[in-house]
Formats: structure tokens, sequence, C-alpha cells
């Protein structure tokens, strides 16, 4: 009887079914990696956050469509003058925001100032902890309803880069003042789609914005749901629970391949994964030993076999998705265990013993402990004997970002950036030392270098900081201050039938044309 | 009755007052702090110097938790930094979730683990005592976060007849039909393990009570044998039960972190793991403070029941 009843409820079960699995044509749903912090643009650090918001908001610049070069949005038109230290823009005109407000002068100066002005009324509904992207404008003001201007401290050739970054993103200034601090539950921009709803756990909704300035999106609804377990992500792609899924782990990634229900998209960006070494004691303090890591190490053998191909070999400090900046001069340093097993030798560091640091994971960290420990079976090969220290991710930056000395000779790095300046300029600089406030955990110090970035940075003329970004690279790949060993290539799946869809280099997810 | 309802109330007080303390000083003994996990690779000195003071990090530890506790008491859990809301809130909208799986998981063991101990023990090295032990043996030991993935992978994946994740269909209509069919993996999953211990300790005790001169005495009355095994033997054998199915509850409630993370169930537990991972402190101290209430307050009312049972037992 029992097993009559049971088996009758679950034939009910299984009946009512019939609709489950797929999703409705005009929804997309996507399967992101964790939970939004929030959906102020000016309030989070995290890409998984920047994939929803770049939806649902524009900046006053964007990146063009598979390239990183900045062009029009909400500004239709821009002048530099006064050496760089004024950037004056010219808005779209009759762009509204999501709840009917107009987006002009007095909107953008509003978003600048409340991330940048300490005692601005609204500062309190931060805190903005990108807003240094910004930290060169000294002032912002309104010139006439659609003109705009910056004024700078000193010139800081990045600042448009860092506008097409989702920080730079136009929050509307009237729902700020409504919602106060809970403005990042009820995000309201100018974007493709507009806010619909956030449960936390289960999804953020957005719909189609149908007044779209640039052309309303095909997609009715736009849904993301936070999978932070890979397997579970996976499991649901398969299931057909979701549309889009992105970072896919690299055992996954094959099977996709083969399976002509899904498509695969790659895209290399704007990331480097490398190991600091730390100059100031050790064996790294001596530029042949240094460069002799950059030999031992096999990195074909760790991109093809420990990430399974989901990152490219690093020829430099400089990721070569900055195509105008990027030094293609240079390749990687070649895999060759004797020459750096002798120059090691000969420095006099054979046998000597190397403590590493490895994180357990962390944002574009890749796999962190098997690429930790395919590093400490190459070292071994060449004489080094690395001791490796794991930690969780937010110890592990504890432990490197105050600097190495007196506790590690490496340790592992991951950055994505979005302006080939970003990087060099927080990590490598002298100026740049952990105890001046930078990231230059291993102590670099060349005055060339110094010079060069700095220039870069003051120079708005872009074929001339192209020509300091690529003799800067030289210097650096001679000096290896780093191992350089991968840029990731950031991958997505999604169902055969996703259409007007690709992957951006700067690791953006832009869904607006997308459709099934 | 009432002055032990009422004692062991009072007991309450201390209990929460030593949870609260110990969360708080783990929370600030773990390495890597908040700001950190904010900023990530972005986390300057002056930055993080920066958002401590925002965040009052920069006072000292005992200011700290006297201001937390302080607030608790007033019925403020203070302001998530990561998810930039309210604590309180962020636990109301999660707690339904996990108490529903947990109540699910908790009626699947009691239910299904008494019915299995009371036929074992009435069947007693019977062929069907012999298969429900080594089903039972089964379930306490296969690890509930490998069963959660094995049904995902057959029943989701491979025969697509159930959603591999989360509590409601996106696109539907959040009805009791479509909560049904998320809630079957993760609630079996959670239940098995329980199942498994209850009917063990059911089938046990009532051996025990079968064995008690009183049942001799009943049967020799001739009082139909069910109202023997029901009214005389059941009832003596739930005093020893009941603590046990108060365990379970706490066993379920803690199990809930795991599930709830293999099946993206949007409850406390996976709030509380994020939290750790994000240095949540705030977050973390609020959702253990809350289900660790819970977790005595099941207690209680299992000591409350248990005396109801047996009135033998005195504080």
């Amino acid at each position: 009887m029992k097993k009559i009843v049971l088996a009758v409820l679950l034939t009910a079960l299984f009946a009512i079914n019939t609709s489950f699995g797929a999703v409705p044509k005009d929804i997309l749903v996507v399967g992101q990696i964790a939970e939004p912090k929030s959906l102020d643009p000016h309030a989070v650090t995290a890409v998984n956050d920047f994939r929803i918001l770049m939806n649902a908001f524009d900046g006053l610049v964007r990146y063009e469509d598979g390239s990183l070069n900045v062009v029009p949005s909400l500004a239709v038109r821009w002048e530099i003058e006064n050496d760089g230290k004024l950037y004056r823009f010219h808005l779209r005109d009759g762009v509204k925001f999501h709840d009917g407000t107009p987006f002009n002068a007095e909107a953008v100066k509003f978003n600048f100032d409340r991330m940048l002005i300490k005692d601005h009324p609204y500062a309190d509904t931060g805190p903005f902890p990108l807003s240094f992207f910004f930290s060169a404008i000294k002032k912002t003001q309104v010139v006439d309803e659609n003109t705009v201007e910056f004024v700078l401290d000193d010139p800081y050739a990045p600042l448009l880069s860092n506008l097409a970054y989702p920080t730079g993103l136009i929050v509307s200034p009237a729902s700020v003042k409504q919602h106060k601090k809970e403005v990042g539950r009820n995000p309201v921009g100018t974007g493709p789609y507009m806010f619909e709803a956030w449960k936390s756990n289960q999804h953020v909704t957005l719909k189609k914005n149908p007044n779209y300035w640039d052309g309303a999106p095909t997609l009715n609804k736009v849904v993301f749901r936070p999978i932070t377990d890979a397997n579970t992500r996976v499991a649901e792609m398969l299931s057909g629970g979701i549309d889009l899924m992105v970072e896919v782990p690299p055992d996954n990634l094959t099977k996709f391949k083969q399976d002509s229900k899904y498509q695969v998209y790659e895209q290399a960006g704007p990331h480097l994964w490398f190991l600091i070494l730390n100059l100031k004691e050790g064996p790294f303090s001596n530029k042949q030993v240094r460069q002799a890591i950059n030999y031992a190490i096999d990195k074909e053998s760790l991109v093809k076999n420990v990430l399974q191909g989901t990152a490219t070999v690093a020829s430099g400090p400089t990721p070569k998705a900055f195509s105008w900046a990027y030094n293609d001069k240079l390749s990687p340093y070649p895999y060759d265990p004797e020459k750096a097993k002798k120059m090691i030798k000969d420095a006099g560091y054979e046998g000597k013993d190397v403590t590493f640091y490895v994180t357990e994971g962390g944002s574009g960290m890749l796999d962190p402990v098997p690429m930790g420990s395919a590093i400490q079976a190459d070292l071994a090969k060449v004489g080094l004997n690395v001791k490796i220290e794991t930690y969780e991710w937010n110890t592990f930056l504890g432990k490197v970002n105050p600097g190495l000395e007196g506790k590690a000779d490496m340790a592992e790095m991951a950055w994505m950036t979005n302006d080939p300046d970003t990087l060099p300029f927080l990590a490598l600089r002298t100026q740049a030392w952990p105890d001046k406030g930078g990231f230059n955990s291993g102590y670099y110090s060349n005055p060339k270098v110094d010079d060069l970035l700095n220039a870069a940075r003051k120079s708005s003329d872009k074929n001339e900081r192209a020509r300091l970004y690529k003799e800067m690279q030289e210097i650096v790949y001679d000096d290896a201050p780093w191992a350089f060993i991968a840029n990731w290539k950031q991958n997505a799946v999604s169902i055969a039938g996703l259409k007007s869809f690709s992957l951006q280099p700067s690791f953006l997810l832009l869904l607006q044309k997308a459709h099934k | 009755m009432l002055v032990y309802i009422l004692k062991r109330s009072l007991l309450l007080i201390p209990v929460m007052l030593g949870i609260s303390l110990v969360v708080f000083v783990i929370m600030a003994l773990i390495p890597g702090d908040p700001a950190l996990a904010i900023l990530g690779a972005y986390a300057t000195p002056e930055n993080i110097a920066d958002i401590n003071q925002r965040l009052g990090l920069d006072k000292s530890m005992p200011e700290q938790y006297l201001n937390w506790i302080g607030n608790l008491l007033n019925g403020d859990f203070g302001r998530s930094y990561h998810l930039n809301r309210p604590v309180s809130d962020e636990i109301l909208e999660r707690l339904f979730p996990t108490l529903l799986l947990a109540g699910v998981s908790l009626l699947l063991c009691i239910v299904f683990g008494i019915l299995i101990g009371l036929f074992s023990a009435i069947r007693q090295y019977q062929w069907p005592d012999q298969i429900l032990t080594l089903f039972s043996l089964i379930g306490i030991s296969t690890p509930s976060f490998w069963l959660g993935l094995m049904l995902v992978l057959f029943f989701s994946v491979k025969w697509q007849l159930l959603p591999a994740s989360g509590m409601y269909s996106i696109y539907g209509d959040e009805g009791w039909l479509d909560l049904l069919e998320h809630i079957v993996m993760p609630a079996l999953t959670l239940a098995l393990v329980a199942t498994g211990v209850v009917s063990r300790m059911t089938r046990t005790n009532m051996l025990e009570s079968l064995r008690q001169d009183y049942i001799r005495t009943a049967r020799a009355k001739g009082i139909r044998e069910s109202k023997v095994i029901y009214r005389h033997a059941l009832k003596n054998a739930l005093v020893n039960i009941i603590p046990v199915l108060g365990l379970q509850a706490g066993f379920v409630l803690g199990g809930a972190v795991y599930i709830e993370t293999v099946f993206q169930w949007p409850g406390i537990g996976r709030m509380l793991v994020q939290a750790i991972t994000t240095r949540d402190i705030l977050l973390v101290q609020g959702g253990v403070v809350v289900v660790a209430f819970i977790y005595v307050l099941i207690n209680l009312l299992t000591d409350i029941l248990q005396q109801s049972i047996d009135p033998r037992i005195r504080l």
C-alpha cells in the first residue's frame, strides 16, 4: 500500500513537470558566480556586479564593441584642453533616467560630487571604494544644460578609460535622494534595461527599457541568478535552468565545446597572472635569478594542462588586450630549465629555500593551488627548494599587500585592469612601495620606469603614451621583477540559440542586442 | 510545570550572552579584515583606514562588542557592509526558506525515522529489520553534499525531472507546486542522515521498552498488541527519543549550511557562508545569534515536552 502511494506521488510530481526546463524565449537567464553586493555602480568593485550594472546604466563614454577603445555614450563628444587639465563633455540631448527625470549636466555633477566630496549631503550613501579612479578631478562644473567640465589638478591620461569603467556609470540623482542608503537596492540609470526586482540570493531581474536612446533591446527580461557553486552552475546549464553562464570551470569547457546544444565563447582580456618576487632580500635580489625563474617555469604546460587552455602565456607586464599599448616585439621567456639551472648555480643560489605565498582562491586568481604546485615542481628541477604557504584570499591579501619583506620570497598575484596605466603605476613604481600606499609588494625600483610611467600618465597623446608604455615593457621584461605567467581568457557558455552576443575584452557583459 | 518552564527559560539569557561573546571573538580572531574584502586588490592603507573609520572598526574590541550587544538588545542588528542593507532585513528574508527546508526535513526524519525504527523493533532480526537496518546505516554514513550532487546529476541533468537549484522558478508564479518541485531534493538530502539516526534510536529504545515487565504484564492482561506497542512501549521509548529529535533539529539547521550551498537554497546557511568569506562581521554575528536562538529554543521545547511526558524530570 505504502509503495503504491509513493509511486502515485512521484508520478504526480513528475507529471506536473512538463513545463520545466524551458526558459521563455523573451527572457534570458544568466548564471552569475555570486550575489551582487549592491547595484549602486559607485559602491561596488566586483566584475560580477559590473555584469548587471553595465546593462542598466550608461557612462559618459564606453568601450567600443570588441576593443578597449573609448567611444561616446551619454556624452556625444568631448574636448581636452589646458594641457590635459580640463575635460569638457557635450552631453546627449533628451536622454531620461528610468524614473523619468532628465539626464543633464547637473546629474553628472551630482554623481561625481557624491563620490569625491567628503561632506557632500549624500556622501554617506557610500563608501565608494573605487572613487580614487577619479581623484584627479578637482572640480566638476556645469557649463549649461548639456555641457559639463572636469577640472584636474594634474594631467591624468587614464581618465577617459576610467570613465568607461563601471565606476563611471551615471546614477539618477533623484533615486539617490529618494532611497538614500538603500539606493543600491533601487538602481535607476539610463541603460537598455530597467531594474525590476532583486530577491536575495534568488535573482536580480531587469526588464526592457522601451525608450532606450541607442535602440530598445529585443529581450523583454534578463534574469541574473547567483549560483556560487561551480558544479551547481554547470548542472543548471545542462538541465536548462540558465541560458548563459560565465566563468565556466576548465574541466567542463571541453564538454560544452563538444555538444552542439551549446555555444562556447572565449575572449582574452586585460588580465595578468604573475608572481611577485621579493627584490629586497634572498635569491630574487639578484636579477639573474629572477630571469632564471622566468626561464624555469613551463608556462605553456601551465596554460595547457593546469588551466586547460583557458589562458594564454604572458609575455610581459602589459596584457595583449591593450593592443595599442602592447609591445609586440616581446615574446614570452622560453622554457629552458637547463639555462635556468646554470644561471641559478652561477649566482650561487643552488639548493636555497624559497618561501612561496599561494592563495586558495580570489578574483582573477584562476586555479591558484594547482598552479602553485606546478611552479614548485618546475623550480625544484632547477635547484630551488620551494616551500608553499597557502592562505585564504583575504588573509593572503593581508599578508601580500603590506610587502613581502621578512616573510616570503614570492607570491602569486593577478590583476584585471581597464587601462595600461593602472597595474604598472600601482605596482611597479618606486613611489608605489607598500609603505607609500601602493601595491609594489616586491620593492621593484627603476628610475627609468618611474619616469616613463609618470610621463605616460601626463601625456594626452595616445601615440606618445603607447611609445612610453612599450619602452617601459622592455625594461620591466629584462629586469624581471615578476615572473610573467598567463593572461586569462574569459569564457562563457550559452544555449546554441543565443544570438548577437559576444564577450568583450573589458570582461564586461553587454546584453543590449542579445536575443534568443 | 510552570516553574520548570520559567526556570528553564531564564537559563536562556546566560546561554545567549555566551554565544554572542563567542561569535564576536571568533569573528575578531579570523585573519583578514572587512576593508580588505571590500576593496580587494585596491586595498591601499588610506582606503582601508577610510573604510574602517566609516564602519566603526577603528574602535577597541570591547567597545565594538558593547556597541553591538547594546544595539542588539534594542533590536538593531546593524548594517551589513557587504550587502549595504540592514542585517535584520537580510536575516528576515533568509529565515523563512531555512525554517521551511529544515522543518520539512525534520518532519520527514521524524515520521520516517520513527516508523522505520518501530517496524524494525517489532520485526527484530527478521528480514525486514535487516534490510531497514542496512538502509539506516547507509543513510547515516552517506555524506549529504555528495548525495545532493548525485541527486542533481540524475534527476536534473540526466533525466531533467526536477530543477537543479533554487527555491522557485524565476519566471514562475511561485505557487506551492513550484516550491514542492524545488524542495524535494534538498529536503530528502538533508533528512537522510537524520532519519537514519532517529530510526536507530527508535529501534533501540523500543526494543528496550518491549523487554520491560509492564509490557509482559500488559500482554498477559490480554491488551491488543497494537495498543501495547503504541500506548505502552512507544510512549516510554519516546522519553529517550525526544532529546534525539531535538539534536536532529540542530543537525538539520547546521546541515542546511552546505545543503543550501549545493542547491542554492536562498536560506540563512548560504548567507552565512558568503558573509564569512567576505568578512561581513555584523551579518555573521547576527545570523549566528538568530540560528543559535532558534536552536536553543528548540532545545527548550524538547525539554518541556520531555518533562510533560515524564514528570520525574526536574531541573
